[in-house]
């Protein structure tokens, strides 16, 4: 954790254990995740992968195992979690010194709500407050940035637009991410690396290799999201048609769009 | 609501969305006031018919006869004063001894584990049965006065402001402390401006409370104040002077719902009109 070479890890997880009652949830758990790289968590709902970002992310502890990850992390939460009391600009830099404000909004810039600085957080959209979010994340330059279902509350449209964004300012500011999902689409979309939690451990973890910009017409795509849909215990249909998903916020099913 | 919707011939019907009408200020202002303008017209009506008598209550005109009296002998405004300090320096007091209660109780696991049970103990003893003790412990100054107005208004605020406190969204809670946030920068920017609705009623009782705490010390040995003007009054039966203390005690009341009015506006700019929050 010393070197800041492509190779050394931004998360290190040895034997990770997280037990509710008698319930393994995580169970001898491992996963690395290199600096820069960005790795999509798939799995059902309650298959605990809201528990390993919230070990992640100091929030939850562990019952066991080791745990490596930077200094420097952020969240995104899957609610936007602004302090209804602080104007857009203040919960961007929230908890920052007072000199940042001009780095806040340059995050504002980078998610196009640089005129939304002075705005009570309720008066944005669902899709804006998001954005918000992304930039109060995003300003504190995180070598990791934890991504928590931070699309599922939105909708299809907005959530399209999100995923361009997130994708991009990824690129960008290159943290390495973890993004917990039950999108497969959005999994495939963004990520170098999908992963799939099942039964406390990962099932499944390989590289994506599908050419960017990813389309899901592309057969790679198209066998790819068949094979995790499968890990994930779903049957896919055999014509991925792109069927419009109601956006019900805190949906638990997997989504199949 | 009263035009029948009109059905084009699919069997459609236009949306009707019933908005609030838009009233001018000065309608609202007339429609609050017609409360207090009626009991008014009532007791004037009661004591020119004769069916109010002076000896029971004076009539307007007498009440006004006083007020310009006592003011113009200065005394309406020396015991205002005296009676304003005392119920100021009182209710600040218990205000913060509240507000550090509430808060320390509502966020700190040890402080309401440490505290609650005996700061609710506390808040059940009726204050009035304090003012011997008080007498017993202080003499008969202002420090039992004012201390008497503090302790009354000390538990509403307590009430209020650990109820607000623990009714914090703890996801928001968790969020900030993800960000790096201190537990003090938490109280302050988060936890305090979100319990405001709850401190602010808070607010509303204790001012109520340092009034009627200020009339039950007031009854005692004062040689100053609103209820000083009130027992001499008593011992020469002047109901119209009496009317006018009882009419200050129901303005002071009234003035204290318009500070926390004005406050509530003030202090939460971010509220919608909607009440939405995000």
């Amino acid at each position: 954790m010393t070197t800041d070479t492509p190779t050394t890890p931004a998360v290190r997880v040895r034997d990770l254990r997280r037990v509710f009652g008698d319930r393994a949830v995580l169970d001898d758990l491992e996963l690395d995740i290199a600096r820069g790289e960005f790795v999509a968590l798939l799995g059902a709902s309650g298959s605990g992968k809201t528990t390993l970002l919230r070990i992640l992310g100091a929030l939850d502890g562990a019952d066991g195992g080791e745990v490596l990850v930077p200094e420097a992390r952020t969240i995104v939460f899957q609610e936007p979690r602004l302090v209804p009391s602080k104007k857009v600009l203040a919960n961007v830099t929230v908890a920052l010194p007072r000199s940042r404000s001009a780095h806040g909004l340059r995050a504002l810039a980078e998610v196009g709500l640089e005129r939304h600085a002075d705005a009570w957080p309720a008066t944005l959209s669902g899709g804006e407050a998001q954005r918000v979010a992304l930039a109060r994340a995003l300003v504190r330059e995180p070598e990791l940035l934890l991504l928590d279902e931070p699309f599922a509350a939105l909708d299809a449209l907005t959530r399209l637009k999100m995923q361009d964004l997130v994708g991009e300012l990824c690129r960008i500011h290159r943290p390495a991410v973890l993004l917990v999902t039950h999108d497969v689409d959005e999994a495939v979309r963004l990520a170098d690396r999908v992963a799939v939690l099942r039964d406390g451990r990962l099932i499944t973890d390989e590289t994506v290799t599908v050419d960017r910009p990813r389309d899901p017409g592309n057969p790679a795509f198209a066998a790819l999201r068949r094979r995790l849909l499968g890990d994930l215990g779903v049957a896919a249909p055999p014509q991925p048609v792109p069927a419009p998903v109601e956006p019900t916020p805190g949906r638990t099913e997997v989504g199949v769009i | 609501m009263s035009a029948p919707p009109k059905t084009t011939a699919s069997g459609l019907v236009t949306p009707r969305p019933q908005l609030r009408k838009a009233r001018s200020r000065s309608y609202a202002l007339t429609v609050r006031a017609f409360g207090p303008v009626v009991l008014l017209a009532l007791w004037w009506v009661a004591s020119a018919t004769g069916l109010l008598t002076p000896d029971v209550l004076a009539s307007p005109a007498e009440v006004l006869r006083a007020v310009v009296e006592l003011w113009d002998n200065g005394q309406l405004s020396d015991a205002l004063t005296t009676s304003l300090t005392r119920s100021g320096i009182g209710l600040l007091i218990g205000l913060a001894a509240g507000l550090t209660l509430g808060i320390t109780t509502g966020f700190t696991r040890l402080g309401d584990e440490l505290l609650d049970s005996s700061l609710q103990t506390l808040r059940t003893i009726p204050f009035l049965s304090l003012v011997p003790l008080f007498m017993v412990w202080f003499g008969i100054n202002e420090t039992a006065k004012i201390l008497l107005i503090a302790v009354a208004t000390t538990f509403p605020m307590y009430v209020s402001t650990s109820s607000g406190v623990r009714n914090t969204d703890p996801k928001l809670i968790e969020a900030m402390r993800s960000f790096g946030m201190g537990r003090l920068a938490t109280v302050r920017e988060v936890v305090l401006p979100g319990a405001l609705p709850s401190l602010l009623a808070g607010l509303r009782l204790s001012m109520t409370l340092s009034v009627i705490a200020l009339i039950a010390a007031e009854e005692i040995n004062a040689t100053a104040g609103i209820g000083y003007l009130m027992s001499q009054a008593q011992s020469y039966a002047r109901t119209d002077i009496l009317a006018v203390c009882i009419l200050v005690y129901g303005l002071l009341g009234l003035a204290a719902d318009i500070v926390v009015r004005l406050l509530e506006r003030v202090l939460m700019p971010w509220r919608t009109p909607q009440g939405a929050s995000r």
